[in-house]
């Protein structure tokens, strides 16, 4: 699995209410989330970002609200993954419930500055800044965790397994 | 082998003797709880797996509390969905509109949840039953979905932080809220990722189970998986009346690991304000200099129940809210919303020219009954102070425990309960 894109970066602490206002959850469809993703961080956002960007993010990205909104208008954005330095708990599982990639790396972070052009490989847990010239470590995403980023999430994921 | 509350009710619920911090279990569940926001997405997936009935009728709760009395139309649409599943699926704890309440005090209240249980919700703030001496986290609706059908769910086990409050007595006007905005402030937003916060000492066992729901509930905004307190005679008095099936008291051993242990003196703390934009940012009100607010809310899953409305009640008695502020209580069930009408305290808060809401998240979550425009301030007893949580994103957020707001609505600022004459 390979991800590759221009890079959003965002600072610490960066909460759910920032990356879909409660305002907009009104609603469950993923476009019109999408149309809101990250306004309250950077209203501008949702118009610049194009399919497959990466965004980068400081320590306990997607901290507060239980709100599977959060990563699903992230991916319906068309953001391909998100690197931080950490990731708040039920944002991190909620992540991978619904397919959207995510990976821990200090280093990546500090090395990748907005709008370098990354290059992801998951199976491998590195990170190749294009721009820069420059490599790092991730965590590497297990290979059962892959299959349900693959199966597009845990209900396709536990269907398809149910089918044997 | 010595393990912590946190684990034991994790390997019990897991059929295991032992867990360990890091180990991956799938875990049977007590109760699987979804509200007007998360329960639509939920419902969606769980009819995508195929299966016709929720595991158990009794066990999947559904609480329409967030947009509800519904704010507009597409509210009305989510709120819909949960009536419609509930009807189909026949779920006994399903609470409508007028017997509603904010799902956090709603819970313990009907003695859905009891000590010993592991129970998880699409909802941040589940974090709250610990306080009961349950296992009890927030997850995110599809895990919800998937909990739903199988009853199951799986989970590493979270190291553990013992948080040790020593001291009899706290200071006049301090509380749960205090204790755990103090704890945040000191560990950061952050301070306890994906690990158990086990309150604990002398204080705690002091503490009533309003003070301990309140510290509970605020765990995860010190990024915790759970935030729990050991059953004693105050836990088994409230759930005596409450909860009608067995259940069981854990308890940690005294040789049981932790990765730090935390230790405060509860005669140092005073109450707490937490600044924007997080509840870390917190300084004794004493400190707080000149903040003129608009707004001050009294409430929500952290400090709606009884004895902070009563508290409020107190500062507010034969007192004005300041012309130009809006006080906003809204209790946090209709039990505690009749108690507090019974007790007199609603002449209190009409007198004192305050606005009473039915129960309802509303204004915490910047949904509805309480927005604020740009630019304005709110005091509010709620447990977020994020950018734009309240309404507009260059508003601001000030938390603080529900004597403290009810000060500050009265003086148009933000002071100590001891300030107004």
């Amino acid at each position: 699995m390979e991800f590759q894109g221009r890079t959003w970066k965002f600072g610490a602490d960066v909460d759910t209410d920032a990356i879909i206002p409660a305002r907009y959850l009104n609603t469950t469809d993923p476009s019109e989330l999408a149309a809101h993703c990250m306004e309250d961080a950077d209203p501008d956002f949702p118009q610049k970002v194009k399919a497959g960007d990466i965004i980068v993010a400081d320590k306990n990205f997607g901290c507060g609200s239980s709100r599977e909104h959060a990563p699903i208008c992230i991916k319906a954005a068309g953001v391909s993954c998100v690197i931080a330095k950490s990731f708040a708990r039920i944002f991190y599982r909620n992540s991978f419930n619904i397919g959207l990639p995510i990976l821990e790396s200090p280093e990546a972070v500090d090395g990748i500055e907005e709008g370098d052009e990354v290059k992801v490989d998951v199976d491998a847990g590195v990170i190749y800044n294009l721009t820069k010239g420059t490599s790092f470590r991730s965590t590497a995403i297990p290979p059962f965790m892959q299959e349900l980023i693959d199966a597009g999430g845990l209900i396709n994921f536990v269907r398809r397994r149910l089918k044997g | 082998m010595a393990m912590t509350i946190t684990e034991k009710i994790l390997a019990a619920h897991a059929g295991k003797d032992s867990v360990s911090p890091g180990e991956l279990i799938n875990c049977k569940l007590d109760v699987v709880l979804g509200n007007d926001i998360t329960a639509p997405v939920a419902i969606k997936e769980f009819e995508k797996i195929g299966v016709p009935d929720v595991f158990d009728k009794e066990k999947v709760v559904l609480v329409p509390d967030h947009f509800t009395p519904n704010k507009d139309i597409k509210s009305a649409e989510q709120a819909k969905v949960l009536r419609t599943f509930a009807k189909k699926q026949g779920l006994t704890n399903y609470f409508e509109v007028g017997k509603m309440g904010i799902e956090h005090c709603l819970l313990p209240e009907q003695g859905i949840v009891a000590p010993g249980d592991a129970i998880i919700g699409a909802d941040s703030h589940t974090c709250t039953y610990g306080a009961l001496g349950a296992f009890s986290t927030g997850v995110g609706s599809t895990d919800m979905a998937a909990a739903m059908a199988s009853g199951e769910v799986w989970f590493k086990v979270p190291e553990s932080i013992k948080f040790v409050y020593n001291g009899e007595e706290l200071n006049e006007w301090v509380g749960g809220k205090d204790l755990i905005l103090h704890t945040i402030g000191d560990i950061g937003v952050d301070g306890a990722l994906y690990q158990a916060m086990e309150f604990t000492g002398p204080a705690i066992r002091n503490l009533s189970m309003d003070g301990r729901f309140t510290m509970a509930n605020m765990a995860i905004e010190a990024g915790g998986k759970n935030g729990i307190i050991a059953p004693d005679q105050t836990t088994i008095d409230y759930v005596e009346s409450r909860v009608k099936r067995p259940y069981k008291v854990y308890n940690s051993d005294e040789d049981a690991k932790y990765t730090k242990v935390i230790e405060y003196d509860v005669a140092d703390i005073e109450p707490q304000v937490a600044f924007p934009h997080l509840p870390e940012n917190t300084r004794p009100v004493s400190e707080a200099g000149r903040v003129e607010i608009d707004q001050a809310v009294i409430g929500s899953c952290t400090n709606g129940r009884i004895e902070d409305l009563r508290l409020a009640a107190k500062v507010l008695k034969g007192h004005k809210v300041h012309s130009d502020v809006r006080l906003i209580i809204f209790p946090g069930t209709q039990t505690i919303y009749k108690q507090a009408m019974n007790e007199g305290l609603f002449d209190i808060f009409v007198d004192a020219g305050a606005a009473i809401s039915t129960p309802t998240c509303g204004p915490c979550l910047g949904g509805h009954m309480g927005i604020l425009a740009k630019g304005e301030r709110a005091i509010a007893t709620t447990n977020r102070n994020f950018v734009g949580r309240m309404g507009h994103p260059e508003s601001e957020v000030y938390l603080s425990n529900p004597a403290v707001a009810a000060a500050s609505a009265i003086l148009g600022r933000i002071a100590g309960p001891e300030e107004v004459e």
